[in-house]
């Protein structure tokens, strides 16, 4: 069966009666089956996603009209919580556990019909840039089994690249929804900080966290992040912002005045991306966009800054995870002290370990000032320069990572080299701002490369219209 | 920054962690290289910069006082590793102050 290429074709395939839902959902199933060597999934919600089907193709066929998202098959990254199914985060510390809530993203998708197919791996507490850090085994990038799908949403990016589901829901730290996309050849939408609700998303670094969106379609993440954007009174840091109507804006053709980050020697950017980045800018001319070089001379502080920050973040956050009221309790504790030392050595995995022990340095009072103030200072910086670029700029473009994926276990024993990957995405959640990563071109034909545009606060409309106007074939 | 055996210990004790002698180790050379690559930092005047902490974009709007999405106690206590009615069964905190 050929799925019709985005979600607005497979609904009218689905009015017209050319499809089924339940024929969708048995497709996806089968193809989550034949790629089950891939590790994408922790867990199939087979029976239940066949039912909501039929159940969506009875009430169609008696007229009733869907919700805006019948038809849209989704996976979930396993840091989203869905009511009566586990989530683990990819941790030993919640096996077992289930949701006792859904997240505000995943409910409202499931209010407008959406169909949630399954829960994909993930690096355990989305701290990773390979999937490697699951405690439940890698996940394998469907482009070359041999090399990683990127992280930490690495099985989302995975599981829509091998047609497994129209898109999956994940969240971006400092890059995880946008370097899974790139590296698997999907589309990452990480949307402004706050412009979806973090109520429900296991929390890594709260104020970087963001949901996110990975599809095949530029028009296929517009139509998700409508109906999943906006306020919630679960969320205090939710933005009160309204949603505008998505789908007619992603037609806006204006021309854009679009500054590209100029490339230095110390970047260490591959070959094949500098040159399918040098074609985009081309592309982007010859549609009458004005590009302009930039230089942003803080980008080499802000991987530093950045992992002072999340790993504080997360040293702070996951200290909730003390073997009392829930999560792996350790079977060989005498006093309280030490259930909470062995409970935590024994759930968690060496690269949360790693980055905990990081982040409760940083934040120790000897150190703070020297790091952690240091880092929130290098925060605002980054912040002051782009808010000064977006007064001569509408957008800026640079590649989502400086190489192709890599081969599985070629970062296992170098933590500083996978951090200093996120060179290019990291920006984004320092400065709270919206970034979508867009597929464009191939390093030897094969392995795809991501192409990164980035802009001011609630710029969605604008990242979302260039990306389907670079790759748009929508009906 | 050198990274000592004693800052291991410190750190794990605040992070109620046990590291086993080999991670130690490992973990000692990892976060020295992490601090050499995070020291860049601080080649960047910052004097006088206001920090920033967080991206939220107006005042933590608050829900109105009122109780709501509670749950019953069995499904609070749903997920609780060890319980004892409706409660949850933690090692002894406190000492008899004749013990």
């Amino acid at each position: 069966m050929t799925v019709p290429p985005d979600l607005p074709a497979i609904q009218a395939a689905l009015r017209g009666g050319n499809l089924h839902c339940r024929q969708l959902v048995e497709h996806y199933l089968e193809q989550a089956e034949r790629n089950r060597a891939l590790n994408i999934y922790l867990e199939v919600f087979r029976e239940e996603a066949l039912a909501k089907a039929s159940e969506s193709d009875a009430r169609l066929a008696k007229g009733e009209e869907p919700g805006r998202l019948f038809g849209c098959v989704l996976s979930i990254k396993d840091v989203l919580c869905y009511a009566g199914h586990r989530v683990s985060a990819g941790s030993r510390m919640l096996e077992g556990f289930e949701s006792q809530f859904s997240a505000t993203a995943v409910e409202r998708a499931l209010a407008e019909d959406a169909i949630i197919l399954g829960r994909v791996n993930c690096d355990e507490f989305a701290m990773g840039s390979t999937n490697e850090h699951s405690a439940f085994g890698p996940t394998r990038n469907p482009v070359d089994p041999e090399r990683v799908p990127g992280g930490s949403s690495g099985a989302s990016a995975a599981a829509v690249a091998a047609g497994t589901c129209l898109a999956s829901l994940g969240s971006d730290t400092g890059g995880s929804v946008r370097q899974p996309a790139a590296f698997c050849g999907v589309f990452g939408l990480k949307p402004t900080y706050g412009r979806i609700s973090r109520h429900g998303l296991i929390a890594y670094a709260s104020s970087f966290d963001q949901i996110g969106i990975l599809s095949r379609t530029a028009t296929d993440a517009a139509l998700l992040l409508q109906v999943i954007a906006g306020p919630d009174p679960y969320d205090s840091t939710v933005s009160l912002e309204p949603v505008p109507e998505l789908e007619p804006l992603l037609r806006d053709d204006s021309p854009r005045r679009i500054a590209w980050l100029a490339l230095g020697e110390g970047q260490g950017v591959d070959p094949a991306i500098a040159e399918a980045y040098s074609n985009l800018q081309g592309e982007l001319e010859k549609r009458g966009h004005r590009l302009e070089p930039v230089q942003i001379p803080l980008l080499n502080y802000l991987v530093p800054a950045y992992y002072v920050m999340a790993t504080a973040e997360a040293s702070s956050n996951l200290a909730r995870y003390d073997g009392l009221r829930y999560g792996h309790r350790t079977a060989r504790a005498g006093d309280v002290g030490e259930l909470y030392r062995k409970s935590r050595t024994e759930g968690f995995g060496a690269e949360v370990k790693r980055r905990i022990m990081l982040g409760t340095f940083v934040l120790s009072a000897s150190y703070y000032d020297a790091y952690y103030r240091k880092a929130q200072q290098v925060r605002r910086l980054i912040k002051r320069e782009l808010d000064r670029l977006w007064e001569n700029c509408d957008l800026l473009l640079l590649p989502t990572t400086p190489s192709p994926a890599w081969p599985l276990g070629q970062m296992t024993d170098d933590p500083v080299g996978m951090y200093l990957a996120d060179q290019f995405t990291v920006m984004a959640n320092m400065a709270g701002l919206p970034a979508i990563s867009i597929p464009f071109g191939y390093k030897d034909g094969k392995l795809p490369l991501g192409m990164q545009l980035l802009g001011p606060a609630f710029a969605e409309p604008a990242l979302l219209a260039l990306a389907h106007q670079l790759t748009g074939k929508s009906s | 920054m050198k990274v000592d055996d004693s800052l291991i210990s410190r750190l794990e004790d605040l992070a109620r962690l046990e590291l086993a002698p080999e991670e130690r180790l490992r973990l000692q050379a990892e976060l020295e290289n992490i601090l050499d690559m995070v020291a860049k930092m601080q080649e960047l005047d910052t004097e006088g910069v206001e920090p920033l902490a967080h991206l939220a974009q107006h005042p933590a709007p608050l829900r109105d006082d009122e109780p709501e999405g509670c749950w019953p106690v069995g499904q609070a206590l749903g997920q609780a590793p060890v319980r004892h009615r409706d409660f949850f069964v933690v090692p002894k905190v406190v000492s008899s102050p004749n013990a």
